[in-house]
């Protein structure tokens, strides 16, 4: 009896010593979501199939209108992540608004903390969320200091107290001339709801999925996220959108359908787990 | 006993006049600023404790409300279009005059009680005083600046970092500051001094002739259901059935995108009235017996014309000559002499 116990427990223990190894060899070690580490996004600005170019390509919308743009910017924030698992991380609030320039290299890549973990999904707010645009000046700091963008790359209404959400300019010959000769159309996208009394809503959520892909976020391994983000996308849609007959669209119900349209436009591309 | 008792109460006196004497010196020094709801006011909407007002950060505030760097070529400031001796208005201006002499499309209205306003402008567009500012300053027909242009021209003052480190600790100017110093500023402008407050508080100089109580009893009777309350309005949003020829403005409309309010203004308060002609979002009327005119025999009518309107056989508020006369006598006890020759909302000079 005495000697078959003792044989037991060294099975024991030779086998949970080997199971440990084995599982050691095999696995890579396992994210500790108490660890924060970054992950990358880059809004990759496209028409169509190709890059998109200020001022000097000419692309066509689905009603067969040519247009360049001169100016293409959105807001994006109020992130969240989810991993492989099903669990979900939702960025603070205070680190989460971003707005993306075409004509800023920096401003398309967009960097954020979340737990270490696998990601394959991200949704995010293209524009800003109504909370904040009634939110004390003070907190409104970086992309949201209402100082910090001037001219043409204003994103605000100060009139209409209230975030612009995406703003596209360009020139096209079928919008038509201004004094100066110019044609020039403009898309100035907003609208949280209103304060007081309700008015539209253009706040737009956007779910994207990584495919079969995972975002390996580790401490000192950050995944960058490539997202193309389709200029088209604003005009084509469920409404397509006709620059003669909609030369200038600011704040007015007709801005509904666009951003109906550019809730559209991001899509994953790929991924680099480094 | 009885000289023991003499001293003690003359070592309280002497305390007593030394501790008042050391009180009023040194709000000679340093006059202090506090926010102090009037007696007959509703309580503030502005959340005070956001914004907590001090000397320094209001005498910033004062700075810059007359500061022409605000306009881009340094040519009008705050105190162009809003001028104290008509309660902060543009006096003689229909609309407002901006830079280049480039006429705006709305009349200015009085800056007074901004801590009891829930939201800014005829059509209601701003709901937050904090965030008015950035209104006229990027506007193209007022000053055409840009806001972060004039915090770059203010850092590069010698005269307003230091300011800036008193008001808020640090000498950085940041949105945020620059728009908290105006808003404090602005808050302290309170206007509770009239003939009409003394006579509701039933204060010394509160009293008003036959004529003025009865243009008051009228004046409830008739014009209350809007111009209601102590700052002498709901706030609403009303269609007074100005005619359309004249300035196309579709006023609430362009914030709620509501054809329901269409033409529709803000209720505006009618304190310190004869200080503030012309009158009505775009300045068309020049005296009080115009808009008395208007709401009595002139009205358009319109299909969202407000229901107040529609009561009597014609259109408007029956008024006849005697009740104008004594409503325009009430709504001049509505002046605050105190409030426009207040040293503290004054030009600084320099
Ligand atoms: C060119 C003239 C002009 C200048 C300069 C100007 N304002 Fe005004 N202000 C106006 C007009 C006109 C309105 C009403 C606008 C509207 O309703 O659309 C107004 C409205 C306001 C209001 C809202 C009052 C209410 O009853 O809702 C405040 C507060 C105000 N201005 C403060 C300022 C401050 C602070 C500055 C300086 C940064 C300034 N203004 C500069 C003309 C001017
Ligand atoms: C149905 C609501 C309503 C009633 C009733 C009403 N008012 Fe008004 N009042 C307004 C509105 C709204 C405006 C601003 C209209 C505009 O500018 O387009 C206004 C503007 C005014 C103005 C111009 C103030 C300024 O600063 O420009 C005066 C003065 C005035 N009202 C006095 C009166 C008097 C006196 C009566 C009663 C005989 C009266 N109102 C009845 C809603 C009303």
């Amino acid at each position: 009896m005495k000697i078959t116990f003792s044989k037991w427990v060294l099975f024991l223990v030779f086998g949970v010593f080997f199971y440990t190894a084995c599982n050691k060899k095999d696995k890579e070690p396992q994210p500790n979501s108490n660890v924060m580490a970054e992950i990358k996004l880059e809004f990759d600005n496209v028409a169509g199939n190709q890059n998109l170019q200020l001022n000097s390509t000419t692309y066509t919308n689905a009603v067969g209108e040519q247009f360049t743009v001169s100016l293409f910017n959105y807001y994006v924030s109020n992130f969240v992540f989810k991993t492989a698992q099903g669990n979900e991380y939702v960025v603070p609030q205070d680190s989460c608004y971003f707005l993306v320039q075409e004509s800023n290299r920096n401003s398309q890549v967009v960097k954020m903390r979340v737990p270490e973990g696998d990601y394959t999904e991200v949704s995010f707010v293209i524009g800003v969320d109504s909370l904040r645009n009634t939110m004390d000046v003070s907190r409104r700091t970086g992309s949201l200091d209402v100082a910090n963008l001037t001219g043409e790359n204003k994103m605000y209404w100060s009139w209409n107290s209230g975030y612009i959400f995406v703003k596209l300019e360009g020139n096209s010959p079928a919008a038509p001339a201004d004094p100066t000769g110019a044609r020039r159309f403009r898309y100035h996208i907003g609208g949280f709801g209103g304060y007081s009394s309700r008015t539209i809503n253009n706040i737009k959520t956007t779910t994207i999925s990584f495919g079969n892909q995972h975002a390996k976020v580790r401490k000192g391994k950050s995944p960058l996220v490539h997202l193309e983000v389709d200029v088209l996308k604003v005009f084509n849609g469920s409404t397509n959108l006709s620059i003669a007959s909609h030369p200038t669209v600011m704040f007015s119900p007709f801005s509904v359908n666009i951003a109906n349209n550019y809730q559209k436009m991001f899509s994953f591309h790929h991924l680099h787990n480094e | 006993m009885k000289k023991i008792s003499f001293l003690i109460v003359g070592f309280l006196i002497f305390v007593l006049v030394f501790w008042l004497n050391s009180c009023t010196k040194k709000s000679e020094v340093q006059p202090e600023i506090t926010f102090v709801k009037p007696a007959n006011f509703p309580e503030p909407v502005y959340k005070l404790e956001r914004n907590p007002i001090t000397k320094a950060g209001f005498e910033l505030g004062r700075m810059l409300f007359y500061e022409p760097l605000l306009s881009r070529d340094g040519s009008i400031s705050c105190g162009s279009c809003h001028i104290q001796g008509s309660a902060f208005t543009h006096h003689g201006h229909d609309v407002s005059h901006g830079i280049d002499d480039r006429l705006g499309n709305r009349n200015a209205p009085a800056i007074q009680n901004m801590a009891f306003y829930p939201h800014f402008m005829w059509d209601g567009g701003i709901f937050d005083l904090d965030l008015q500012p950035i209104a006229p300053i990027e506007s193209h027909v007022e000053m055409d600046e840009q806001l972060e242009n004039v915090l770059e021209k203010l850092r590069k003052t010698r005269k307003y970092p230091p300011l800036f480190q008193k008001a808020f600790g640090t000498p950085e100017i940041t949105t945020s500051k620059f728009l908290k110093a105006l808003s404090q500023f602005m808050l302290m402008m309170i206007s509770s001094n009239s003939r009409y407050d003394k006579y509701v508080r039933k204060e010394k100089g509160g009293e008003l002739t036959q004529e003025e109580l009865e243009g008051l009893a009228i004046f409830r009777q008739k014009c209350g259901t809007c111009h209601s309350g102590e700052l002498f309005t709901d706030f609403s949003f009303r269609n007074i059935g100005l005619s359309d020829f004249v300035n196309k403005d579709e006023g609430r409309a362009l914030i709620t995108l509501n054809p329901e309010d269409k033409y529709k203004f803000r209720v505006p308060s009618l304190r310190n009235v004869a200080l503030t002609q012309p009158y009505m979002h775009d300045g068309r009327f020049r005296t009080l017996q115009e808009v008395l005119n208007h709401y009595s025999d002139n009205m358009q009518d319109f299909p969202n014309l407000d229901s107040t309107f529609r009561r009597g056989g014609k259109l408007g508020i029956p008024l006849n000559e005697n009740e104008k006369t004594k409503i325009i006598a009430f709504l001049r006890t509505l002046s605050d002499e105190t409030f426009i020759r207040d040293k503290r909302f004054s030009e600084p000079t320099p």
